[in-house]
C-alpha cells in the first residue's frame, strides 16, 4: 500500500492546491508533498514491499534504485518552489502547483510500472502535464519552445505506443495470452517473434530516446530548458528523463530474455556515443547558460545510454550514474535559475562578472560545473568511472577513446560558458537588474543541498544504495 | 474481413485527399472522416463484441471524428487563418510521396511476419501509409493546423495497426490510449490557439528565435 501512496499523495496534493483560494499559500503545499514523498520513498528504499511478479505496478527493484533520487530532488525544487513563486507573485501559480504534484505523482507511477500500457499511459501523461509547466513564463519564446516540445514530444510518445503495440504483437504472434507485463513478456523469451522483437526495440529505443533527450532526437530539449523555470529544468532533467531510462532498462531485459541482447547493446553504445559527441559539439558552440545546461543533459543521457548497453556492471553504473547526475543537474539547474533572475537574461554576451552580484549562486554553479564535468570527489567522477571500468572490461577501447575525448570537450565547452557568466565586472544594466533579486536561504539552500548530496554521494555511497542497484541489476540480468 | 479492407481501402485514399488538398478545411473533413471510418472498424473486427469494443468504436469515432475537427475548425476560425496551405513540400511530390509509400507499404506488410488470420488484411499496410502521410504533412507544411492533422493522420495509422492486438490485449489499455490520445490533440489545439495570441498567425515558420 506504502508504494501507492507515493502515487496518490501528491495527486491528492494536486487538487488540494487546485481548489486552494490563494496564491500566497498554495505553493507551501509543495514542500509538504515534497516531504511526505521523500519520506515514504526511503522508508521503502530501506524497507521495500514485496511485489506480486504479475503485478501491473509495484515498487520492485528497478524503482527502488532510481525513485528515490527523484523524491530527493522534487523534494528540493519544492523548496525553492515556494521563493521562486514568491518572486514571480505577479502570475498566478494555481496551474503551476498543481501540475507539478501531478507530475511527481505520474513519475512515480511510471517508476512502478511493470506493464507496457501502464508505463506509456503514465509517460504519456506526464509529457502531457508538462505542458503548462514549460510556458509559464507566457512569453513568445516559451510558446515557441512549448510548441516545439509537443511535437517532437508527441511524435516521440507516439512512436513509442508503436513500440508497445509491435512487442505485444511480438508476444502474440509466440503464442501469448496477451499479458503485456514485463515479467510475462520475459518469460516468452525465446518464443517471441525476432523481427517483430527488433521492430519494437527501434521504435522504442526512438520513444522513449525521444523522452531522455538522446541525439539525434534531442532537439526539443535546449529549447524547454532554456525557456521554462529552473525548477522545471531540473525536474525534467533529473525526473522524466529517469523514467524514460527506466522504460528502456526494462524494455532491454524482454529484449535480452528474447534472445537479441546483442543487438540491443549495440545500438544503445551507438546512439550513446553520438549523444555524447552532438552534446560535446554543441557546448562548444552554445552562448546561453541554460542551453547549456540542457545539452550537458544529453551528454549524460549519453552515458546512460551506454552504461546500459555494457551488461550487469554497466547498469549498475548507469543506476549510480543516474543519481548522480540527477542530484548534480538540480544544483545546477537551480543555481544558474539564481543567476537567471537577478541578470534578467541567459546569455554570455549579456552576462558577466555574477560573482559579484550573486556570489554564493555563483559559488554553487562553480561546484556544480566541476560536479558535473566528473570531477573528483564528487558522485558523477565515481559513476562515470565505473562506466569506463564496465567499457574497458567489455573490451570497447575505441570507445573508450570517444567517451573521454567527448568527456574533454565538454569540459572545455561548460567551463567556457560557466566562467564568463561568472567572471570579469558586471555591465551597469545586470547591476541594475541584479537589484531586485536578493540571494535568500529559500534560494540557495536547495541548490546547496542537491550538491551536498551529490559530494556525498561520491565520498561515501552508503551501502543501502549499492545494495539497491545490485538488485536492480539482478532483477534486470535474471540468472538462468 | 472484405468490409474492413474495404474500409481501410477508403482510409488510405483519404490520405492521399489530405497529401492533395491546398485547403486547410478539406484536410480537417478528410482526417474527420478517417477518424469515423477508424470508429467502425472494431466492430467488424470483432464477430461476437462485448461493451468495450463498442465503446473503443464510440469513443474513436466522436473523438477523432467530431471532437478534435471541431476544435480544428474552432481554432482556425478564431485565429482568422487563410484558409490556403502553404507547402515546403508541394502538393504533387507529396501526392506522389503517399502514392509510393502506400506500394511500399503494401509490400513491406507482404515481407512481415504476420500471424495467418491477418495475412490477407489490410490492417498493416493501411497502418504504414496513414503513419508516412502523418509524417509528410507534419515535416512538408507549415500552418500549424495542417502540421496537427498529420499528426492526427499519424496517430491514425498506429491505431490501426493496434486494432491487431484488440482482441488480445486488455481492452483498458486501449481505453487509456484513446483517452491520452484525445487529451493529447486538445492541448495541442490550446497551443494553436495560444501561438495564435501571440504571434497573430499560424505560421511555424515564424517559430525560429530559439537556435543556435
Amino acid at each position: 500500500m506504502r508504494e501507492l501512496l507515493l502515487v496518490f499523495v501528491p495527486l491528492a496534493g494536486a487538487l488540494v492546491a487546485w481548489f486552494w483560494p490563494s496564491d500566497r499559500g498554495r505553493p507551501w503545499l509543495l514542500p509538504a508533498v515534497g516531504a511526505v514523498h521523500l519520506v515514504l520513498s526511503a522508508w521503502l528504499l530501506v524497507q521495500p514491499p514485496t511485489v506480486a511478479p504479475n503485478a501491473w505496478m509495484g515498487f520492485d527493484a528497478v524503482a527502488r534504485a532510481v525513485l528515490p533520487v527523484v523524491s530527493l530532488l522534487f523534494f528540493a525544487c519544492s523548496i525553492y518552489a515556494v521563493t521562486y513563486l514568491g518572486l514571480r507573485a505577479e502570475r498566478e501559480n494555481r496551474v503551476f502547483v498543481s501540475v507539478l504534484m501531478l507530475v511527481i505523482g505520474l513519475l512515480s507511477a511510471g517508476h512502478q510500472a511493470r506493464h507496457l500500457g501502464v508505463l506509456w499511459i503514465a509517460t504519456e501523461g506526464v509529457t502531457l502535464a508538462a505542458v503548462p509547466l514549460l510556458h509559464f513564463n507566457g512569453t513568445p519564446r516559451a510558446f515557441e519552445a512549448t510548441w516545439k516540445y509537443l511535437l517532437v514530444g508527441g511524435t516521440g510518445i507516439a512512436l513509442s505506443l508503436l513500440g508497445s503495440f509491435c512487442l505485444g504483437y511480438a508476444s502474440m504472434h509466440g503464442g501469448g495470452s496477451g499479458d503485456l507485463t514485463f515479467v510475462a513478456l520475459a518469460a516468452q523469451g525465446a518464443a517471441l517473434s525476432r523481427p517483430w522483437v527488433l521492430i519494437a526495440w527501434v521504435l522504442l529505443l526512438a520513444g522513449y530516446g525521444t523522452k531522455m533527450g538522446l541525439a539525434p532526437m534531442h532537439t526539443w530539449k535546449p529549447d524547454a530548458y532554456g525557456e521554462a523555470p529552473g525548477i522545471v529544468g531540473a525536474l525534467l532533467a533529473g525526473g522524466v528523463t529517469t523514467v524514460a531510462f527506466t522504460a528502456l532498462l526494462r524494455v532491454r531485459a524482454v529484449v535480452g530474455a528474447s534472445g537479441a541482447g546483442a543487438i540491443a547493446d549495440r545500438t544503445l553504445l551507438a546512439i550513446g556515443l553520438f549523444s555524447m559527441l552532438v552534446a560535446a559539439l554543441f557546448l562548444l558552440g552554445t552562448r546561453n547558460y541554460k542551453r547549456m545546461l540542457a545539452y550537458s543533459s544529453v551528454e549524460h543521457m549519453g552515458i546512460l545510454s551506454i552504461g546500459a548497453s555494457l551488461g550487469p556492471a554497466g547498469v549498475f553504473a548507469a543506476l549510480f550514474h543516474v543519481w548522480s547526475n540527477g542530484l548534480t543537474k538540480g544544483a545546477l539547474f537551480l543555481s544558474s535559475a539564481n543567476i537567471r533572475r537577478a541578470a534578467d537574461s541567459a546569455s554570455i554576451d549579456d552576462v558577466r562578472g555574477m560573482s559579484v552580484l550573486t556570489p554564493r549562486s555563483a559559488m554553487i554553479f562553480v561546484a556544480g560545473l566541476f560536479a558535473v564535468t566528473a570531477s573528483p570527489p564528487f558522485g558523477p567522477f565515481f559513476s562515470e568511472l565505473l562506466v569506463l571500468r564496465a567499457a574497458l572490461g567489455a573490451g570497447h577501447y575505441a570507445a573508450v577513446a570517444v567517451f573521454l575525448v567527448c568527456l574533454l570537450f565538454a569540459f572545455f565547452g561548460l567551463s567556457r560558458v560557466v566562467f564568463a557568466v561568472v567572471d570579469g565586472r558586471p555591465r551597469p544594466a545586470t547591476v541594475a537588474a541584479s537589484r531586485r533579486f536578493v540571494e535568500t536561504a529559500g534560494s540557495l539552500v536547495p541548490p546547496a543541498l542537491l550538491l551536498g548530496l551529490s559530494l556525498w554521494l561520491g565520498l561515501f555511497t552508503p551501502a543501502v544504495l549499492r545494495e539497491s542497484w545490485t538488485a536492480a541489476v539482478a532483477q534486470l540480468f535474471p540468472t538462468p | 474481413m472484405r468490409d474492413l479492407n474495404l474500409l481501410i481501402g477508403l482510409a488510405m485514399g483519404l490520405n492521399l485527399v489530405a497529401l492533395g488538398s491546398s485547403r486547410l478545411p478539406s484536410i480537417i473533413r478528410a482526417t474527420a472522416l478517417q477518424g469515423v471510418l477508424l470508429g467502425i472498424m472494431p466492430l467488424l473486427l470483432e464477430h461476437d463484441f462485448g461493451w468495450q469494443v463498442v465503446a473503443v468504436a464510440v469513443a474513436t469515432a466522436i473523438g477523432k471524428g467530431v471532437v478534435i475537427p471541431g476544435l480544428l475548425q474552432r481554432a482556425m476560425r478564431a485565429a482568422h487563418i487563410e484558409r490556403e496551405v502553404e507547402p515546403f513540400i508541394g502538393f504533387v511530390p507529396s501526392l506522389l510521396l503517399g502514392a509510393f509509400g502506400t506500394i511500399a507499404a503494401l509490400a513491406v506488410a507482404r515481407s512481415l511476419p504476420l500471424l495467418p488470420e491477418h495475412a490477407k488484411s489490410l490492417l498493416v499496410p493501411g497502418a504504414l501509409a496513414s503513419m508516412l502521410t502523418g509524417f509528410v504533412l507534419l515535416i512538408g507544411r507549415v500552418k500549424a493546423i495542417s502540421q496537427v492533422c498529420g499528426y492526427l493522420i499519424f496517430e491514425n495509422g498506429i491505431y490501426l495497426f493496434g486494432l491487431l492486438l484488440i482482441g488480445s490485449t486488455p481492452l483498458l489499455v486501449e481505453a487509456g490510449v484513446l483517452l491520452d490520445l484525445t487529451v493529447g490533440i486538445f492541448v495541442i489545439g490550446i497551443i494553436v490557439d495560444r501561438i495564435q495570441r501571440a504571434f497573430d498567425s499560424l505560421d511555424t515558420r515564424k517559430l525560429t528565435v530559439l537556435r543556435e
